[in-house]
């Protein structure tokens, strides 16, 4: 077992350690928003507060040799997937000791070796190369699933129908999911998109879709845990909408004024972590635990913080390297 | 020995392929019970099943993202674009992801997906169907561009790109097709030249023939389907007691550079020649190219013969448009005149 995938199993079997993890993204997040208004985090990034539950939901279903495509709002999932706050704000803080060596930064995160395949800017990449890991699983006869995990705003991209309908005819073991924060960059789902229910464009490809209250970590575990079964049993595809809110804007340097008046406010009120919190003091969990965790995932984020940011800046040789396999630099 | 046209010694080459390594994929639109639009992909899937050759959906975008799934798995995927024109809806993929993933992951994520494309017009087929694509990709780091202009070469270097890590743009001369020459099937990958390396053959005058001045000598550079056609010029070329260097790029990214300076050095002389509309094409890059390494060894200005800057025109016109022996001759005779 490595570092990331003990952190996954710890996810899974405790509903504490997925409350922390919550918490760990939800700081992590803000961390990150401090330190580019710091200048210490450069170009841009784009946070994910809000949609943490489903992140930790999807990554308790998954198996450990499951594989999972995100995009470029991913610091969450890399993080539920398990891979350690240091080597993810390395990245994005560009430095050599992140999970690409600083050469992808906030938007390019990957780690292979839990599954987690190179996220990138492009909306709605994911999707084919999730159904082309899932094509890959079907032809070696293995029981293991991809995941796409999509904004709202990538379900209007031709590659969308076209992985949705690939993997429908082929019965791919393959979960499309819809992370629908309600906007797609600067535009609200309305201004952009036809059908609102995003789940129901599952009719269009004959496969199952459900649409779930993605700010609750239990109900996008359940919703998530179905899909992703029927995908391991040889059901073929589903398309699930998570329905979440992004409580920051699309990037770093958007104030996000195109918001109905009160409508933050209104989604604050289901905010993923304080709805969690109140179910696990309903559960008996004492405030002082909760507190407890809290404070712990706070310090060990500051830890992190301290050491990233002396850790070194990439050689100027890593942008030249890698772009071909060696023969190339032959060719000079 | 085997004598095969450059459709079948694809067909070979992706045959050895198939069979030497099970990671290997066939995919595309009609790549399987039709055998490809223009044969290339005929009878393997009886011959390895349709888990290895893969009739998809048409959805260039799906194709080329599916492989880079596939790839990310430990596949090889070989795309059949069904024409040049139709990878456009791939492009996305091809630049943003296969080209650049490698890198992007410290080199963790090879990408070892070869995209072949049948390309170039002269076969009256508009628009689309006639497009010469390569400068396109030849401009993103990350992926190699080749392009094969005979049987042997097309079987060497299909069997060269998939054994390869790096992504590759495979472009086929589709007008070739059916031009035939020898093929050695039952060469090794380890025996063959480089992937990269520039063919170059010299064309003397004939004794008697040869009443030209003293290095009356000229480069023609070229490649895929305008090789043909710079040989027919270097033929005529030779009659006038001119002697030709005809340098076949092979591969267009990266460049064999080095075999284009060497020419140039020995005849003094350069003409590009390619299908794809000229502004800031390879011809271009070349000429500067050749003008940074060696321009104190020409004698007269670098010409092109290029397709022309428009839209590739209708079929009834095309052979306007196209980069003929007759244009060659001519620009061979605008360098000798500028000495």
């Amino acid at each position: 077992m490595s570092v990331q995938l003990d952190r996954r199993s710890e996810i899974r079997a405790d509903a504490r350690a997925a409350y922390a993890r919550m918490v760990e993204i939800r700081l992590f997040e803000e961390q990150v928003n401090e330190l580019f208004a710091a200048g210490l985090v450069h170009g841009t990034t784009h946070l994910c507060q809000g949609q943490e539950a489903l992140d930790v939901a999807l990554a308790a279903v998954l198996r450990d040799d499951d594989v999972v495509a995100a995009t470029y709002r991913g610091h969450g999932i890399a993080l539920a997937l398990g891979m350690t706050p240091a080597s993810v704000l390395a990245e994005i803080m560009g430095r050599s000791t992140g999970c690409t060596g600083g050469v992808g930064g906030s938007m390019h995160l990957a780690d292979m070796s839990i599954g987690l395949l190179p996220t990138s800017a492009i909306i709605g990449a994911g999707l084919p190369i999730a159904t082309g890991a899932a094509l890959a699983f079907q032809t070696r006869g293995e029981d293991r699933v991809a995941v796409a995990v999509f904004g709202d705003g990538a379900s209007n991209i031709g590659a969308f129908h076209e992985s949705l309908n690939m993997a429908a005819v082929w019965r791919l073991p393959v979960l499309f999911l819809c992370d629908n924060n309600v906007y797609g960059e600067y535009s609200r789902i309305d201004r952009t998109t036809a059908v609102l229910d995003l789940s129901r464009r599952a009719a269009g490809y004959d496969i199952p879709g459900e649409s779930f209250d993605g700010m609750d970590v239990d109900t996008a575990r359940t919703a998530i845990a179905a899909a992703v079964d029927r995908a391991r049993n040889g059901g073929g595809p589903s398309l699930l909408e998570a329905r979440t809110y992004r409580f920051a804007g699309h990037s770093r340097a958007d104030k996000a004024l195109y918001r109905p008046e009160g409508e933050l406010e209104e989604y604050r009120k289901r905010d993923p972590i304080a709805v969690r919190r109140s179910a696990l003091l309903a559960q008996g969990v004492s405030e002082g635990e909760l507190a407890a965790i809290d404070a712990r995932v706070a310090d060990d984020i500051a830890a992190v913080v301290a050491t990233v940011s002396a850790d070194p800046l990439p050689d100027l040789a890593a942008m030249f390297a890698n772009i071909w396999t060696e023969p190339a630099a032959a060719a000079r | 020995m085997l004598t095969l046209t450059m459709s079948r010694a694809l067909n070979e080459g992706l045959r050895c392929a198939l069979r030497d390594d099970p990671r290997v994929l066939v995919m595309g639109e009609d790549v399987g019970a039709l055998g490809g639009v223009f044969r290339v992909t005929d009878g393997l899937l009886s011959e390895f099943g349709p888990q290895r050759v893969i009739d998809t959906p048409l959805g260039e975008s799906g194709i080329i993202g599916t492989a880079v799934g596939l790839a990310m798995r430990g596949y090889r995927p070989v795309c059949e674009i069904q024409f040049d024109g139709f990878v456009f809806p791939a492009f996305d993929q091809i630049v943003s992801q296969v080209a650049k993933l490698r890198a992007r992951t410290e080199g963790r994520q090879p990408m070892p997906i070869v995209v072949r494309i049948p390309a170039g017009g002269g076969i009256g087929a508009v628009e689309h169907h006639s497009e010469s694509p390569e400068a396109y990709f030849a401009h993103t780091p990350g992926l190699r561009v080749v392009y094969p202009s005979s049987p042997s070469d097309a079987f060497r270097m299909i069997r060269q790109s998939i054994a390869l890590d790096d992504p590759v743009i495979f472009l086929e001369p589709k007008r070739c097709y059916w031009h035939k020459g020898e093929v050695e099937p039952e060469a090794e990958l380890a025996d063959m030249p480089p992937l990269l390396a520039a063919q170059t053959v010299r064309l003397s005058p004939q004794r008697g023939v040869a009443d030209g001045p003293p290095r009356y000598s000229v480069s023609i550079v070229c490649y895929g389907p305008t090789v043909e056609w710079a040989m027919r010029a270097a033929e005529a070329a030779t009659q006038q007691g001119v002697t030709v260097e005809v340098v076949d790029l092979r591969a267009l990214s990266p460049l064999d550079l080095g075999s284009v300076e060497a020419s140039v050095q020995r005849t003094h002389r350069l003409v590009v020649v390619h299908e794809a509309p000229g502004r800031v094409g390879l011809g271009a890059e070349i000429a500067a190219a050749v003008s940074e390494r060696c321009f104190a060894d020409l004698y007269a200005p670098v010409q092109r013969v290029v397709g022309l800057d428009i839209p590739y025109p209708p079929n009834r016109l095309e052979g306007a448009y196209l980069p003929t022996p007759e244009r060659i001759l001519d620009a061979v005779a605008m360098t000798l005149a500028a000495a």
